[in-house]
């Protein structure tokens, strides 16, 4: 009993068999989908995916490939990082892909300008000629206050009604592409000012997906917010008995979701040059399933921004080492559903191995 | 001013027509241990929700530290220093022993409302300061709880109380689902929380537990105190006398 190396129960510790942590399996699998498609597409494609094999450029690796791969997975990644939380807190959001299409149709009717960067005039308006022009920051602050309007309201019904988070933010989900639609019947918008057009513009997308990742990264893992969100992931009741403010917790965390799918659609639009009200379907299920893949659990309490990152990179690769093949999309599609399906199956089977351990 | 810690006059609970709880007067002194018995249902767990404000109580008076209380929740109670470990283990699987530990009322370095920053170094001290202090053995507090075992996890639970210097604590059956050697452990602690003077609450149905570790005996029968026995008048017999009804305290006679 009194030796360290023991614990009660006669139950033995070994601290050098440390559990290895949930992010390093996910990145084994990123560097094993690369691997295999850098095998695959030197025996059928006769080409390097990861490698440059041009002469005409002097570079080790085939760095337009590279930027691609996570330029087309930052915009759902940004998404992906507050849904990441909520799953944590032991919720869902099915809403985050419809925010994103009535904040981008909201956003770039404030975003308006009189004339296009080749001189053609704005004949029809969407808001009327006054609203032209307007100063960078009134779109700006007026789409990321609709997603963090629609994430309070997420927060509010799920905590203070007690109404399950699926069917809360199903119905978020249904009323912002309902908005979505409304703001034009459905037309897109175009004609944005410059100032606008330029923050989705090169690789912005890319820095704007990292910087929000170290912010949210720093957040879950250093401050008292991430630590009562894991906790009431975890064991809800717990938290409330431990005096953790539970409903006022949860809002804050849907409202951070909706403020990131806001900003997502900020990007996504600026980068399109164009506000649609189709954008986003289906981002809820890709940025939960980037979630998922990184090793965060549904059931709640564990999962982390890390992950979630390398899970978004795993889809990149996915997508991009598809094209690489020269495969029809479909069978992206079909390789995202068995990779998600995968990742739950092997993080369960991880699961039941540690508690038959301990 | 008296030693007594915490007074209940005529504490009630009604759940709709149940009478779960009904005019309990209890008292417990400073660095006394009491244990509560009962058969299942008799309101032992009834009576330890509506102190620890866990519930709200139809009718009767708390009175902690010579001052009447009305908690509007556990919280509450616990900032006055009444520390509950329940039935039901608080704590959060997937988190650490001092995330545990601190859960709720964490040390943070800087100060911004829920964005303040931890201060994980001083909760990891003062962690291996209280288990230290409890004699709980933890081998590596920086293992999720879930890597745990039932005993080392009651133990962490426990061992919240210690931290905090609580005036009062109140443990739910902390044995119940515990092995031998890990109910030797719990019951360790609450030797050395004896030792520190500190009073204690203990709801148990062992019988040789709490003839080991408390000084009285307070035994409820559907929803009513039917007997107050110090431990040196009385036997396990007795005590089963009055759980079971064969047997009513003399000052408690046609209460049940």
């Amino acid at each position: 009993m009194s030796s360290p190396s023991h614990g009660i129960g006669g139950l033995k510790y070994d601290p050098k068999k440390r559990h290895r942590p949930a992010e390093v399996n996910v990145l084994i699998a990123l560097v094993a989908i690369v691997a295999l498609f850098e095998v695959l597409g030197r025996l059928f494609v006769g080409d390097s995916f990861l490698f440059n094999t041009r002469d005409r450029v002097d570079t080790l690796f085939n760095e337009q490939r590279l930027k691609i791969i996570i330029l087309q997975v930052s915009i759902i990644g940004i998404i992906a990082l507050g849904v990441t939380q909520v799953i944590i807190s032991g919720g869902i959001d099915l809403s985050s892909g419809s925010i994103v299409g009535g904040v981008a149709m909201i956003t770039t009717a404030f975003a308006q300008s009189a004339l296009n960067e080749y001189g053609m005039e704005n004949v029809k308006p969407i808001l009327g000629a006054e609203w032209l022009d307007l100063p960078i920051v009134v779109p700006l602050a007026i789409g990321l206050t609709v997603g963090l309007i629609a994430g309070i309201v997420n927060g509010s019904l799920i905590s203070k009604f007690k109404i399950p988070p699926f069917i809360v933010t199903l119905g978020m989900m249904l009323f912002m592409r309902g908005v979505a639609t409304f703001v034009t019947k459905g037309r897109p918008i175009s004609f944005l000012q410059e100032e606008y057009t330029a923050i989705g513009n090169g690789m912005n997308p890319v820095f704007i997906f990292l910087g929000v990742a170290v912010v949210m990264h720093l957040l879950l893992k250093y401050t008292r917010y991430g630590k009562h969100t894991y906790a009431i992931g975890s064991n809800e009741a717990a938290a409330r008995m431990s005096g953790i403010n539970v409903d006022r917790l949860k809002i804050l965390i849907y409202a951070i979701a909706g403020l990131l799918s806001a900003l997502a659609a900020i990007v996504m639009s600026s980068k399109a040059l164009t506000g649609q009200a189709g954008m986003g379907i289906m981002y809820e299920l890709d940025a939960i399933a980037m979630a998922v893949i990184g090793g965060t659990s549904l059931a709640g309490g564990r999962g982390s921004i890390l992950g979630t990152c390398i899970g978004a990179l795993i889809f990149g690769v996915i997508i991009s080492g598809f094209t690489f093949m020269r495969l029809d999309a479909f069978y992206q599609e079909m390789a995202k559903g068995i990779i998600i399906v995968a990742a739950v199956i092997l993080d369960q089977w991880r699961a039941q191995k540690q508690a038959a351990k301990a | 001013m008296s030693d007594i810690v915490l007074k209940t006059e005529g504490l009630t609970k009604h759940y709709g027509g149940v009478h779960a709880l009904e005019g309990a007067d209890f008292e417990i002194r400073k660095g006394e241990h009491v244990a509560i018995m009962g058969d299942n249902g008799a309101g032992k767990s009834t009576f330890v929700r509506q102190i620890t404000g866990v519930e709200q109580r139809t009718s009767g008076k708390v009175i902690f530290d010579g001052q009447e209380v009305n908690f509007d929740g556990p919280l509450d109670a616990r900032e006055a220093g009444i520390e509950a470990v329940f039935q039901t283990l608080a704590l959060a699987d997937a988190l650490n022993v001092p995330d545990n530990l601190f859960l709720g009322r964490e040390k943070t370095k800087f100060n911004f409302g829920p964005f303040s920053i931890l201060d994980f170094k001083a909760m990891r001290e003062d962690t291996l300061k209280s288990l230290e202090r409890t004699g709980v053995k933890i081998p590596n507090v920086d293992n999720p709880i879930s890597n745990m075992s039932g005993g080392q996890r009651q133990c962490v639970a426990i061992a919240r109380t210690a931290t905090f210097h609580s005036r009062l604590t109140i443990m739910d059956e902390p044995t119940a689902a515990l092995g031998v050697q890990e109910t030797a452990q719990v019951e360790n602690i609450i030797r050395t929380m004896k030792e520190a003077g500190e009073p204690l609450i203990l709801i148990s149905h062992n019988m040789r537990q709490v003839f080991d570790l408390v000084d009285r005996i307070v035994v409820f029968r559907r929803g009513r105190i039917v007997a107050n026995l110090r431990k040196e008048d009385t036997d396990g017999q007795d005590v089963v006398a009055y759980i079971t009804g064969a047997k009513t305290g003399a000052e408690y006679e046609g209460a049940a």
